[in-house]
């Protein structure tokens, strides 16, 4: 069997699920044009657009703010870092330094935002507060850490103006994603994935995934390629959760079955109309506790604040609102 | 061989004269879509040969939540 790059002599430094072999330069080549087709087919960006990227400072997050900043800046436009510090003693302190260098070296605003300032809690102290509780059936980390997650971002972009948030979701994330969704038989939430997802409601911006096609060791090796100078390292949490076990279902799938999840994303793909057209969204209402616009009479993140007693931490969602939009606004301002 | 497993903090010393990256890989029971292979600081592919002097890193590429 040859062992070079299929565009050159060159010893390759990854063989793709289909069996290509790619040298340093013509993989750096290809990942980038396959993000660039995914921006372009989706329309995942648009000219009325104002784009921030959710960074965590890990090798998916920073690779997408990379090439989004290159794409936007011969258009004269500009990105936006916002940055959710859930507070993961251990974790969450290195992977902010790294994000922090890294926007810093390429010069885009880098807004932080925290669970701690925002509902008066580390993500520690919320785990640590529950497993005291008796009689409560315990949560795993990740159920309150998502929705918390995404009301800080959604915060941050309604401030900032934001219209799009774009997020490091890979191929293996989202084959990960629709796998447990079907094993919960949750349709539902699978209608909502794809490149471009999130509930297109008035004031809420729309997620967007450029990563979508290419899988986790894709994004390693670029990663690695570009000398990022981030950690791939693991939340501790992650061990808590369903998708840990998904995961390595999927990969062991792959390993013998080589293009098992560009299957499992491509079915989607082909589904997907007919989940959109099923599950359309209907009429959106408010939350009564925080007016944001929720499909519940009380949305998943005051449910939370209420099941988790963070009432007597947290401000009210509007007088929040207008602390951010102050500071975050000073934030910005001063690095520029 | 000497052989670093990041994840792990692990040191091997294998005693092998020359292998391939992904029987190496299958040998260490690792999945190979889930690590990189860097020999003397270069990214190796599955297919490339390593040699009993190499000095080689194991590193996992999965992260995040």
């Amino acid at each position: 069997m040859m062992s070079e790059c299929k565009e050159c002599q060159k010893n390759p430094v990854i063989i793709l699920s289909e069996s290509q072999k790619l040298c340093k330069s013509h993989f750096l080549k290809y990942f980038e044009g396959k993000v660039i087709k995914t921006i372009k087919k989706y329309g995942l960006i648009e000219k009325k657009d104002r784009l921030a990227v959710a960074v965590s400072g890990g090798k998916d997050s920073i690779a997408t703010l990379h090439i989004i900043n290159q794409f936007l800046k011969p258009q004269k436009r500009e990105v936006i870092a916002i940055l959710v510090d859930e507070g993961i003693k251990g974790y969450r302190e290195k992977t902010i330094k790294d994000a922090q260098a890294f926007c810093k070296k390429e010069q885009i605003p880098l807004i932080i935002t925290s669970f701690k300032d925002e509902f008066g809690k580390t993500l520690d102290q919320i785990v640590k507060s529950q497993s005291k509780k008796k009689g409560q059936e315990k949560m795993n980390a990740c159920a309150y850490c998502g929705v918390f997650r995404r009301v800080l971002l959604n915060n941050a972009a309604k401030e900032l103006g934001i219209t799009k948030i774009a997020t490091g979701h890979n191929l293996d994330d989202e084959a990960q994603s629709i796998l447990m969704n079907q094993l919960k038989v949750n349709w539902k939430r699978s209608a909502g994935l794809g490149p471009i997802s999130g509930i297109n409601v008035q004031k809420t911006a729309q997620r967007i995934k450029p990563l979508y096609f290419l899988p986790e060791k894709e994004v390693a090796t670029y990663a690695y390629l570009m000398k990022f100078g981030v950690k791939f390292t693991q939340c501790p949490y992650s061990h808590e959760s369903f998708r840990g076990d998904v995961r390595d279902m999927i990969n062991g799938l792959e390993e013998k079955h080589p293009g098992s999840k560009h299957s499992i994303v491509n079915s989607l793909m082909n589904l997907l109309p007919i989940l959109k057209e099923k599950y359309k969204e209907g009429k959106f209402g408010y939350c009564k506790i925080c007016h944001e616009p929720s499909s519940k009479e009380i949305c998943n993140s005051c449910q939370l604040i209420e099941r988790l007693n963070l009432n007597d931490k947290i401000r009210t969602k509007k007088e929040l609102n207008k602390s951010i939009k102050k500071s975050r606004l000073k934030k910005t301002k001063s690095r520029k | 061989m000497k052989v670093y497993l990041e994840r792990e903090n692990k040191n091997l010393n294998l005693r092998i004269k020359e292998i391939k990256v992904d029987s190496l890989l299958e040998q260490l029971k690792i999945n190979k879509s889930t690590v990189l292979v860097v020999r003397n600081d270069e990214l190796v592919a599955g297919s490339i040969i390593l040699k009993d002097k190499d000095e080689i890193r194991i590193l996992s590429v999965i992260s995040g939540g």
